[in-house]
Protein backbone atom coordinates (compact mmCIF):
# COMPACT_ATOMS: atom_id res chain seq x y z
CA UNK A 1 0.00 0.00 0.00
CA UNK A 2 2.85 2.37 0.68
CA UNK A 3 4.16 1.54 -2.74
CA UNK A 4 0.81 2.35 -4.19
CA UNK A 5 0.85 5.69 -2.45
CA UNK A 6 4.36 6.27 -3.70
CA UNK A 7 3.24 5.75 -7.27
CA UNK A 8 0.32 8.05 -6.84
CA UNK A 9 2.01 11.28 -5.95
CA UNK A 10 3.47 12.13 -9.38
CA UNK A 11 -0.04 12.05 -10.76
CA UNK A 12 -1.28 14.32 -8.00
CA UNK A 13 1.57 16.63 -8.93
CA UNK A 14 0.38 16.56 -12.55
CA UNK A 15 -3.19 17.27 -11.48
CA UNK A 16 -2.13 20.17 -9.27
CA UNK A 17 0.06 21.58 -12.05
CA UNK A 18 -2.80 21.51 -14.52
CA UNK A 19 -4.98 23.16 -11.89
CA UNK A 20 -2.38 25.86 -11.35
CA UNK A 21 -2.29 26.49 -15.12
CA UNK A 22 -5.78 27.91 -14.74
CA UNK A 23 -4.40 30.90 -12.88
CA UNK A 24 -1.46 31.44 -15.22
CA UNK A 25 -1.74 35.04 -16.37
CA UNK A 26 -2.67 35.38 -20.01
CA UNK A 27 -3.51 38.50 -21.98
CA UNK A 28 -7.23 39.13 -22.28
CA UNK A 29 -7.08 38.41 -26.00
CA UNK A 30 -6.23 34.80 -25.26
CA UNK A 31 -9.08 34.21 -22.81
CA UNK A 32 -11.23 32.38 -25.41
CA UNK A 33 -8.32 30.02 -26.04
CA UNK A 34 -7.62 29.07 -22.46
CA UNK A 35 -8.44 25.36 -22.30
CA UNK A 36 -9.84 23.75 -19.16
CA UNK A 37 -6.58 21.98 -18.36
CA UNK A 38 -7.67 20.51 -15.05
CA UNK A 39 -10.77 18.91 -16.54
CA UNK A 40 -8.71 17.33 -19.33
CA UNK A 41 -6.31 15.89 -16.75
CA UNK A 42 -9.12 14.58 -14.52
CA UNK A 43 -10.85 12.93 -17.48
CA UNK A 44 -7.62 11.23 -18.48
CA UNK A 45 -6.68 9.89 -15.07
CA UNK A 46 -10.17 8.69 -14.16
CA UNK A 47 -10.40 6.97 -17.53
CA UNK A 48 -7.04 5.25 -17.18
CA UNK A 49 -6.85 4.60 -13.44
CA UNK A 50 -10.48 4.44 -12.33
CA UNK A 51 -9.55 2.65 -9.14
CA UNK A 52 -7.09 5.28 -8.03
CA UNK A 53 -8.86 8.45 -9.09
CA UNK A 54 -12.56 8.80 -8.71
CA UNK A 55 -15.25 11.25 -7.83
CA UNK A 56 -13.50 12.31 -4.65
CA UNK A 57 -10.37 13.43 -6.53
CA UNK A 58 -12.50 15.20 -9.13
CA UNK A 59 -14.35 17.04 -6.39
CA UNK A 60 -11.13 18.05 -4.65
CA UNK A 61 -9.56 19.42 -7.83
CA UNK A 62 -12.80 21.26 -8.57
CA UNK A 63 -12.75 22.81 -5.11
CA UNK A 64 -9.17 24.01 -5.60
CA UNK A 65 -10.28 25.54 -8.91
CA UNK A 66 -13.11 27.33 -7.14
CA UNK A 67 -10.74 28.88 -4.65
CA UNK A 68 -8.13 29.77 -7.28
CA UNK A 69 -10.71 31.50 -9.42
CA UNK A 70 -12.50 33.13 -6.50
CA UNK A 71 -15.85 31.68 -7.45
CA UNK A 72 -18.72 30.18 -5.56
CA UNK A 73 -17.39 27.31 -3.44
CA UNK A 74 -18.60 24.03 -4.90
CA UNK A 75 -19.36 25.24 -8.40
CA UNK A 76 -16.41 23.76 -10.25
CA UNK A 77 -16.36 20.96 -7.70
CA UNK A 78 -19.84 19.84 -8.69
CA UNK A 79 -19.25 20.25 -12.44
CA UNK A 80 -16.02 18.32 -12.16
CA UNK A 81 -17.71 15.54 -10.19
CA UNK A 82 -20.39 15.14 -12.85
CA UNK A 83 -17.75 14.93 -15.57
CA UNK A 84 -15.81 12.49 -13.40
CA UNK A 85 -18.89 10.33 -12.92
CA UNK A 86 -19.61 10.14 -16.65
CA UNK A 87 -15.99 9.28 -17.33
CA UNK A 88 -16.02 6.61 -14.63
CA UNK A 89 -19.30 5.19 -15.87
CA UNK A 90 -18.10 4.81 -19.45
CA UNK A 91 -14.36 4.42 -18.95
CA UNK A 92 -14.27 0.90 -20.39
CA UNK A 93 -15.99 2.04 -23.59
CA UNK A 94 -14.14 5.29 -24.19
CA UNK A 95 -10.74 3.82 -23.40
CA UNK A 96 -10.82 1.74 -26.59
CA UNK A 97 -12.26 4.46 -28.80
CA UNK A 98 -10.12 5.62 -31.71
CA UNK A 99 -8.56 9.01 -31.05
CA UNK A 100 -11.03 11.10 -33.03
CA UNK A 101 -13.98 9.47 -31.32
CA UNK A 102 -12.33 9.93 -27.93
CA UNK A 103 -11.77 13.60 -28.77
CA UNK A 104 -15.45 13.98 -29.59
CA UNK A 105 -16.34 12.35 -26.26
CA UNK A 106 -14.03 14.73 -24.44
CA UNK A 107 -15.67 17.60 -26.28
CA UNK A 108 -19.05 16.41 -25.05
CA UNK A 109 -17.76 16.08 -21.47
CA UNK A 110 -16.25 19.57 -21.54
CA UNK A 111 -19.49 20.93 -22.96
CA UNK A 112 -21.42 19.31 -20.11
CA UNK A 113 -19.03 20.84 -17.59
CA UNK A 114 -19.31 24.29 -19.18
CA UNK A 115 -23.07 23.95 -19.21
CA UNK A 116 -23.23 23.04 -15.52
CA UNK A 117 -21.02 26.06 -14.67
CA UNK A 118 -23.14 28.28 -16.91
CA UNK A 119 -26.30 26.98 -15.28
CA UNK A 120 -25.07 27.59 -11.74
CA UNK A 121 -23.91 31.09 -12.75
CA UNK A 122 -27.41 31.72 -14.06
CA UNK A 123 -29.11 30.53 -10.88
CA UNK A 124 -26.80 32.49 -8.60
CA UNK A 125 -27.07 35.60 -10.75
CA UNK A 126 -23.43 35.93 -11.74
CA UNK A 127 -22.82 37.81 -14.96
CA UNK A 128 -22.47 35.50 -17.94
CA UNK A 129 -20.49 37.26 -20.58
CA UNK A 130 -19.54 36.44 -24.08
CA UNK A 131 -18.83 33.29 -25.98
CA UNK A 132 -15.41 32.74 -24.43
CA UNK A 133 -16.60 29.91 -22.20
CA UNK A 134 -17.86 27.97 -25.22
CA UNK A 135 -14.78 28.57 -27.37
CA UNK A 136 -12.75 27.29 -24.43
CA UNK A 137 -14.63 24.00 -24.74
CA UNK A 138 -13.74 23.71 -28.42
CA UNK A 139 -10.14 24.62 -27.79
CA UNK A 140 -9.93 22.14 -24.93
CA UNK A 141 -11.15 19.34 -27.19
CA UNK A 142 -8.62 20.33 -29.84
CA UNK A 143 -5.88 20.10 -27.25
CA UNK A 144 -6.96 16.66 -26.05
CA UNK A 145 -4.66 14.59 -28.35
CA UNK A 146 -1.42 16.33 -27.26
CA UNK A 147 -2.51 16.32 -23.61
CA UNK A 148 -3.28 12.63 -23.87
CA UNK A 149 0.10 11.92 -25.46
CA UNK A 150 1.91 13.65 -22.60
CA UNK A 151 -0.19 11.95 -19.93
CA UNK A 152 0.34 8.57 -21.63
CA UNK A 153 4.08 8.96 -21.27
CA UNK A 154 3.77 9.85 -17.60
CA UNK A 155 1.47 6.89 -16.98
CA UNK A 156 3.67 4.43 -18.87
CA UNK A 157 6.76 5.54 -17.00
CA UNK A 158 4.98 4.99 -13.68
CA UNK A 159 3.57 1.63 -14.73
CA UNK A 160 6.88 0.29 -16.01
CA UNK A 161 8.58 1.38 -12.81
CA UNK A 162 5.97 -0.33 -10.68
CA UNK A 163 4.30 -3.17 -12.63
CA UNK A 164 2.24 -4.35 -9.67
CA UNK A 165 0.48 -1.03 -9.66
CA UNK A 166 -2.96 -1.22 -11.35
CA UNK B 1 -16.34 -5.72 -3.91
CA UNK B 2 -14.41 -8.90 -4.61
CA UNK B 3 -13.82 -7.65 -8.14
CA UNK B 4 -11.70 -4.78 -6.90
CA UNK B 5 -8.56 -6.79 -6.40
CA UNK B 6 -6.16 -3.94 -6.81
CA UNK B 7 -8.10 -1.69 -4.56
CA UNK B 8 -6.64 -2.39 -1.19
CA UNK B 9 -7.81 0.60 0.77
CA UNK B 10 -11.50 0.19 1.23
CA UNK B 11 -13.34 2.99 2.76
CA UNK B 12 -17.05 3.22 3.33
CA UNK B 13 -17.37 6.00 0.78
CA UNK B 14 -15.40 4.12 -1.85
CA UNK B 15 -17.56 1.05 -1.39
CA UNK B 16 -20.68 2.94 -2.37
CA UNK B 17 -21.65 2.72 -6.01
CA UNK B 18 -20.48 5.59 -8.24
CA UNK B 19 -24.06 6.71 -8.79
CA UNK B 20 -24.74 7.02 -5.08
CA UNK B 21 -21.43 8.81 -4.59
CA UNK B 22 -22.32 11.25 -7.35
CA UNK B 23 -25.65 12.02 -5.75
CA UNK B 24 -24.07 12.48 -2.31
CA UNK B 25 -21.33 14.74 -3.65
CA UNK B 26 -23.79 16.79 -5.68
CA UNK B 27 -26.07 17.30 -2.68
CA UNK B 28 -23.07 18.30 -0.59
CA UNK B 29 -21.83 20.69 -3.29
CA UNK B 30 -25.24 22.29 -3.64
CA UNK B 31 -25.35 22.74 0.13
CA UNK B 32 -21.91 24.34 0.10
CA UNK B 33 -22.89 26.62 -2.78
CA UNK B 34 -26.07 27.70 -1.03
CA UNK B 35 -24.17 28.49 2.17
CA UNK B 36 -21.46 30.32 0.27
CA UNK B 37 -23.90 32.30 -1.81
CA UNK B 38 -26.15 33.48 0.99
CA UNK B 39 -24.57 35.89 3.41
CA UNK B 40 -21.14 34.41 2.91
CA UNK B 41 -21.40 31.87 5.71
CA UNK B 42 -18.29 30.12 4.53
CA UNK B 43 -15.86 33.02 4.51
CA UNK B 44 -13.89 31.44 7.34
CA UNK B 45 -13.63 28.13 5.51
CA UNK B 46 -12.65 29.87 2.31
CA UNK B 47 -10.02 31.87 4.16
CA UNK B 48 -8.37 28.71 5.45
CA UNK B 49 -8.62 26.91 2.10
CA UNK B 50 -7.26 29.93 0.25
CA UNK B 51 -4.37 30.19 2.68
CA UNK B 52 -3.57 26.52 2.07
CA UNK B 53 -3.50 26.96 -1.71
CA UNK B 54 -1.42 30.13 -1.42
CA UNK B 55 1.70 28.11 -2.41
CA UNK B 56 0.09 27.35 -5.77
CA UNK B 57 -0.42 31.05 -6.36
CA UNK B 58 3.12 31.81 -5.26
CA UNK B 59 4.38 29.16 -7.68
CA UNK B 60 2.42 30.63 -10.59
CA UNK B 61 3.60 34.09 -9.64
CA UNK B 62 7.23 33.02 -9.20
CA UNK B 63 8.44 33.18 -12.85
CA UNK B 64 7.01 36.66 -13.19
CA UNK B 65 8.44 37.99 -9.96
CA UNK B 66 11.81 36.41 -10.77
CA UNK B 67 11.66 38.12 -14.16
CA UNK B 68 10.98 41.45 -12.50
CA UNK B 69 13.76 40.86 -10.01
CA UNK B 70 16.20 40.06 -12.82
CA UNK B 71 15.26 43.11 -14.83
CA UNK B 72 15.61 45.23 -11.70
CA UNK B 73 18.98 43.79 -10.83
CA UNK B 74 20.53 43.76 -14.26
CA UNK B 75 19.40 47.19 -15.32
CA UNK B 76 22.19 49.09 -16.98
CA UNK B 77 23.89 51.97 -15.27
CA UNK B 78 22.51 54.39 -17.83
CA UNK B 79 18.92 53.34 -17.23
CA UNK B 80 19.38 53.73 -13.51
CA UNK B 81 20.88 57.18 -13.89
CA UNK B 82 18.07 58.35 -16.16
CA UNK B 83 15.46 56.89 -13.84
CA UNK B 84 17.13 58.48 -10.86
CA UNK B 85 17.13 61.85 -12.60
CA UNK B 86 13.46 61.55 -13.46
CA UNK B 87 12.55 60.58 -9.92
CA UNK B 88 14.53 63.49 -8.48
CA UNK B 89 12.73 65.87 -10.77
CA UNK B 90 9.38 64.42 -9.77
CA UNK B 91 10.17 64.70 -6.09
CA UNK B 92 11.09 68.34 -6.61
CA UNK B 93 7.78 69.02 -8.35
CA UNK B 94 5.83 67.18 -5.68
CA UNK B 95 7.55 68.95 -2.84
CA UNK B 96 6.77 72.27 -4.47
CA UNK B 97 3.13 71.25 -4.77
CA UNK B 98 3.07 70.09 -1.18
CA UNK B 99 4.23 73.49 0.04
CA UNK B 100 1.19 75.02 -1.55
CA UNK B 101 -0.98 72.18 -0.20
CA UNK B 102 0.03 72.95 3.35
CA UNK B 103 -1.26 76.49 3.17
CA UNK B 104 -4.39 75.38 1.32
CA UNK B 105 -5.08 72.81 3.97
CA UNK B 106 -4.71 75.33 6.73
CA UNK B 107 -7.04 77.67 4.89
CA UNK B 108 -9.50 74.88 4.32
CA UNK B 109 -9.44 74.01 8.01
CA UNK B 110 -10.14 77.63 8.95
CA UNK B 111 -13.06 77.80 6.55
CA UNK B 112 -14.36 74.51 7.90
CA UNK B 113 -14.31 75.80 11.44
CA UNK B 114 -16.15 78.89 10.28
CA UNK B 115 -18.78 76.67 8.70
CA UNK B 116 -18.81 74.52 11.81
CA UNK B 117 -18.52 71.31 9.82
CA UNK B 118 -16.57 68.34 11.07
CA UNK B 119 -13.03 68.07 9.91
CA UNK B 120 -12.06 64.75 8.48
CA UNK B 121 -8.99 62.95 9.59
CA UNK B 122 -6.21 61.68 7.43
CA UNK B 123 -6.09 58.36 5.66
CA UNK B 124 -3.49 55.72 6.16
CA UNK B 125 -2.16 53.70 3.25
CA UNK B 126 -0.31 50.46 2.66
CA UNK B 127 1.44 49.46 -0.53
CA UNK B 128 0.64 46.05 -1.97
CA UNK B 129 1.83 44.32 -5.08
CA UNK B 130 -0.47 42.59 -7.51
CA UNK B 131 0.37 38.91 -7.92
CA UNK B 132 0.66 37.56 -11.45
CA UNK B 133 -2.20 35.12 -11.19
CA UNK B 134 -5.41 35.13 -13.16
CA UNK B 135 -8.76 34.65 -11.55
CA UNK B 136 -12.05 33.99 -13.23
CA UNK B 137 -11.51 35.24 -16.79
CA UNK B 138 -14.99 36.72 -16.94
CA UNK B 139 -14.52 38.90 -13.93
CA UNK B 140 -12.11 41.74 -13.16
CA UNK B 141 -10.50 40.48 -10.01
CA UNK B 142 -6.93 40.61 -8.83
CA UNK B 143 -4.90 39.01 -6.07
CA UNK B 144 -2.65 41.21 -3.95
CA UNK B 145 0.21 40.03 -1.79
CA UNK B 146 -1.11 41.44 1.49
CA UNK B 147 -3.66 39.73 3.65
CA UNK B 148 -5.28 39.91 7.04
CA UNK B 149 -1.87 39.55 8.71
CA UNK B 150 -1.12 43.01 7.30
CA UNK B 151 -4.43 44.34 8.53
CA UNK B 152 -6.30 44.21 5.23
CA UNK B 153 -10.06 44.25 5.67
CA UNK B 154 -12.92 43.44 3.36
CA UNK B 155 -14.33 46.55 1.74
CA UNK B 156 -11.12 48.47 1.81
CA UNK B 157 -10.58 50.92 -1.03
CA UNK B 158 -7.63 50.51 -3.36
CA UNK B 159 -5.99 53.29 -5.37
CA UNK B 160 -2.90 53.74 -7.49
CA UNK B 161 -0.97 56.83 -8.52
CA UNK B 162 -3.78 58.05 -10.72
CA UNK B 163 -7.06 57.11 -9.15
CA UNK B 164 -9.41 54.56 -7.66
CA UNK B 165 -8.77 50.96 -8.69
CA UNK B 166 -11.24 48.92 -6.73
CA UNK B 167 -11.95 47.37 -3.36
CA UNK B 168 -10.99 44.29 -1.38
CA UNK B 169 -13.67 41.62 -1.40
CA UNK B 170 -11.96 38.73 0.39
CA UNK B 171 -9.11 38.84 2.82
CA UNK B 172 -7.17 35.64 2.94
CA UNK B 173 -4.47 35.34 5.51
CA UNK B 174 -1.43 36.10 3.35
CA UNK B 175 -3.15 37.50 0.29
CA UNK B 176 -6.38 39.21 -0.57
CA UNK B 177 -8.71 39.29 -3.52
CA UNK B 178 -9.94 42.58 -4.85
CA UNK B 179 -12.51 43.57 -7.43
CA UNK B 180 -11.78 46.32 -9.95
CA UNK B 181 -14.17 49.20 -10.53
CA UNK B 182 -14.72 47.97 -14.10
CA UNK B 183 -16.04 44.58 -13.02
CA UNK B 184 -19.57 44.11 -14.26
CA UNK B 185 -20.81 43.59 -10.70
CA UNK B 186 -19.21 46.72 -9.29
CA UNK B 187 -20.74 50.13 -8.75
CA UNK B 188 -19.35 53.12 -6.90
CA UNK B 189 -20.86 56.43 -5.84
CA UNK B 190 -19.21 59.32 -7.66
CA UNK B 191 -19.69 63.00 -8.27
CA UNK B 192 -18.69 65.40 -11.01
CA UNK B 193 -16.00 67.79 -9.90
CA UNK B 194 -17.44 70.68 -11.91
CA UNK B 195 -20.90 70.82 -10.37
CA UNK B 196 -20.91 68.16 -7.62
CA UNK B 197 -23.57 66.23 -9.46
CA UNK B 198 -23.83 62.86 -7.73
CA UNK B 199 -24.40 59.57 -9.49
CA UNK B 200 -23.24 55.97 -9.66
CA UNK B 201 -20.47 54.68 -11.90
CA UNK B 202 -21.02 51.07 -12.90
CA UNK B 203 -18.43 48.68 -14.28
CA UNK B 204 -18.90 47.41 -17.80
CA UNK B 205 -16.62 44.40 -18.00
CA UNK B 206 -14.32 46.46 -20.20
CA UNK B 207 -11.11 47.58 -18.48
CA UNK B 208 -11.19 50.96 -20.17
CA UNK B 209 -14.79 51.95 -19.66
CA UNK B 210 -17.18 52.80 -16.85
CA UNK B 211 -20.80 53.59 -17.45
CA UNK B 212 -23.06 56.04 -15.63
CA UNK B 213 -26.58 54.93 -16.45
CA UNK B 214 -28.61 56.89 -13.90
CA UNK B 215 -28.39 60.50 -15.03
CA UNK B 216 -31.52 62.07 -16.55
CA UNK B 217 -31.38 63.68 -19.97
CA UNK B 218 -31.31 67.19 -18.61
CA UNK B 219 -28.31 66.56 -16.36
CA UNK B 220 -25.39 68.89 -16.82
CA UNK B 221 -22.68 66.55 -18.02
CA UNK B 222 -19.96 67.35 -20.51
CA UNK B 223 -17.30 65.32 -22.21
CA UNK B 224 -14.06 65.83 -20.31
CA UNK B 225 -15.66 66.24 -16.89
CA UNK B 226 -13.61 64.74 -14.10
CA UNK B 227 -15.43 62.36 -11.77
CA UNK B 228 -14.27 61.69 -8.22
CA UNK B 229 -15.55 59.49 -5.43
CA UNK B 230 -18.32 61.15 -3.47
CA UNK B 231 -17.74 59.27 -0.24
CA UNK B 232 -21.36 58.20 -0.01
CA UNK B 233 -21.77 54.56 0.86
CA UNK B 234 -18.75 54.66 3.10
CA UNK B 235 -16.50 52.28 1.21
CA UNK B 236 -14.53 54.80 -0.77
CA UNK B 237 -13.17 57.94 0.87
CA UNK B 238 -14.32 61.11 -0.88
CA UNK B 239 -12.32 63.07 -3.39
CA UNK B 240 -10.23 60.45 -5.14
CA UNK B 241 -10.26 60.66 -8.93
CA UNK B 242 -12.27 57.92 -10.65
CA UNK B 243 -12.17 58.87 -14.30
CA UNK B 244 -12.92 61.29 -17.08
CA UNK B 245 -16.16 61.38 -19.06
CA UNK B 246 -15.50 60.40 -22.65
CA UNK B 247 -18.91 60.05 -24.21
CA UNK B 248 -22.34 61.50 -23.54
CA UNK B 249 -25.15 60.19 -25.73
CA UNK B 250 -28.65 61.54 -25.41
CA UNK B 251 -31.09 59.31 -27.22
CA UNK B 252 -34.55 60.55 -28.04
CA UNK B 253 -37.14 58.50 -26.20
CA UNK B 254 -34.75 57.33 -23.53
CA UNK B 255 -35.17 58.73 -20.01
CA UNK B 256 -31.49 58.54 -19.14
CA UNK B 257 -28.26 59.62 -20.74
CA UNK B 258 -25.78 57.06 -21.96
CA UNK B 259 -22.53 58.15 -20.41
CA UNK B 260 -19.26 56.34 -20.56
CA UNK B 261 -16.15 57.32 -18.68
CA UNK B 262 -12.56 56.27 -18.88
CA UNK B 263 -11.04 55.18 -15.54
CA UNK B 264 -8.30 57.48 -14.31
CA UNK B 265 -6.14 54.55 -13.24
CA UNK B 266 -4.56 52.46 -15.99
CA UNK B 267 -6.29 49.31 -14.80
CA UNK B 268 -4.56 46.98 -17.22
CA UNK B 269 -1.07 48.18 -16.39
CA UNK B 270 -1.08 48.42 -12.62
CA UNK B 271 1.65 46.63 -10.67
CA UNK B 272 1.38 48.18 -7.25
CA UNK B 273 -1.65 49.44 -5.41
CA UNK B 274 -2.25 51.53 -2.31
CA UNK B 275 -4.79 50.31 0.21
CA UNK B 276 -6.50 53.04 2.16
CA UNK B 277 -7.84 53.06 5.68
CA UNK B 278 -10.12 55.92 6.52
CA UNK B 279 -9.84 56.19 10.27
CA UNK B 280 -8.40 58.44 12.96
CA UNK B 281 -4.62 58.69 12.68
CA UNK B 282 -4.08 57.89 16.37
CA UNK B 283 -5.21 54.30 15.70
CA UNK B 284 -2.86 54.03 12.80
CA UNK B 285 0.55 52.70 13.73
CA UNK B 286 0.44 49.29 12.03
CA UNK B 287 0.89 50.40 8.44
CA UNK B 288 4.07 50.90 6.46
CA UNK B 289 3.41 54.50 5.70
CA UNK B 290 1.27 57.27 7.00
CA UNK B 291 -0.21 59.87 4.79
CA UNK B 292 -2.88 62.43 4.97
CA UNK B 293 -5.64 62.12 2.51
CA UNK B 294 -4.71 65.26 0.68
CA UNK B 295 -1.20 64.03 0.54
CA UNK B 296 -2.28 60.81 -1.10
CA UNK B 297 -4.49 62.62 -3.53
CA UNK B 298 -1.62 64.88 -4.35
CA UNK B 299 0.52 61.93 -5.25
CA UNK B 300 -2.45 60.45 -7.03
CA UNK B 301 -2.45 63.44 -9.27
CA UNK B 302 1.08 62.96 -10.35
CA UNK B 303 2.30 61.40 -13.55
CA UNK B 304 2.22 57.58 -13.87
CA UNK B 305 4.52 55.37 -11.83
CA UNK B 306 5.15 57.86 -9.10
CA UNK B 307 3.32 56.17 -6.24
CA UNK B 308 6.55 55.19 -4.55
CA UNK B 309 6.66 54.75 -0.80
CA UNK B 310 8.77 57.82 -0.28
CA UNK B 311 6.31 60.07 -2.02
CA UNK B 312 3.65 59.48 0.55
CA UNK B 313 5.65 59.54 3.70
CA UNK B 314 4.36 62.21 6.06
CA UNK B 315 5.48 65.35 4.35
CA UNK B 316 2.91 67.68 5.82
CA UNK B 317 3.84 68.96 9.27
CA UNK B 318 1.75 67.37 11.99
CA UNK B 319 0.58 70.66 13.45
CA UNK B 320 -1.39 71.51 10.33
CA UNK B 321 -4.84 69.98 10.74
CA UNK B 322 -5.88 67.69 7.94
CA UNK B 323 -9.37 68.27 6.82
CA UNK B 324 -12.05 66.84 4.68
CA UNK B 325 -11.23 67.51 1.13
CA UNK B 326 -13.93 69.14 -0.87
CA UNK B 327 -14.03 68.19 -4.50
CA UNK B 328 -13.49 71.78 -5.50
CA UNK B 329 -9.88 71.31 -4.55
CA UNK B 330 -9.68 68.87 -7.41
CA UNK B 331 -11.01 71.30 -9.91
CA UNK B 332 -7.70 71.90 -11.58
CA UNK B 333 -6.04 68.52 -11.37
CA UNK B 334 -3.57 69.07 -14.17
CA UNK B 335 -2.73 72.57 -13.13
CA UNK B 336 0.89 73.49 -13.62
CA UNK B 337 2.81 75.00 -10.80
Amino acid sequence: MSRRRASRWPVWLVLLTTTALVSLPLPDVLTPFRPPWATLAIIYWIMMWPRVFGLGSAWLIGLILDILQGELLGQHAMAMTIVGYLTLRFHLQIRIFPLWQLTMTVFALLAIEAFVLFWIDGIVGNPMLGVARWTQVIFGAILWPPVMAIMDRIRESIETRDPTFI
Amino acid sequence: MTLRIADSDHRAFRDASPGLRLVLICIFSIGVMALDNQNRHLEGVRQILAASIYPIRLLVDAPFSIGRWLSDNFATRNTLITENDQLKRKILIHNARLQRMASLEAENARLRTLLDSTAKVGDRVLIAEIMSVDMNPFRHMIVINRGSVDGIQVGQAMIDGQGIIGQVIRDHIFSAEAILITDIDHALPVELVRNRLRTIAVGTGDLERLSMPFLPRNADVQVGDLIVTSGLGGTFPPGYPVGVIRDVISEVGQPFLKISAEPAAALNRIREVLLIWTEPPQAAPAADTDATQNDAVESARAEPETAQPDDISPAVPADIPTVDETPTVDETPEEAL
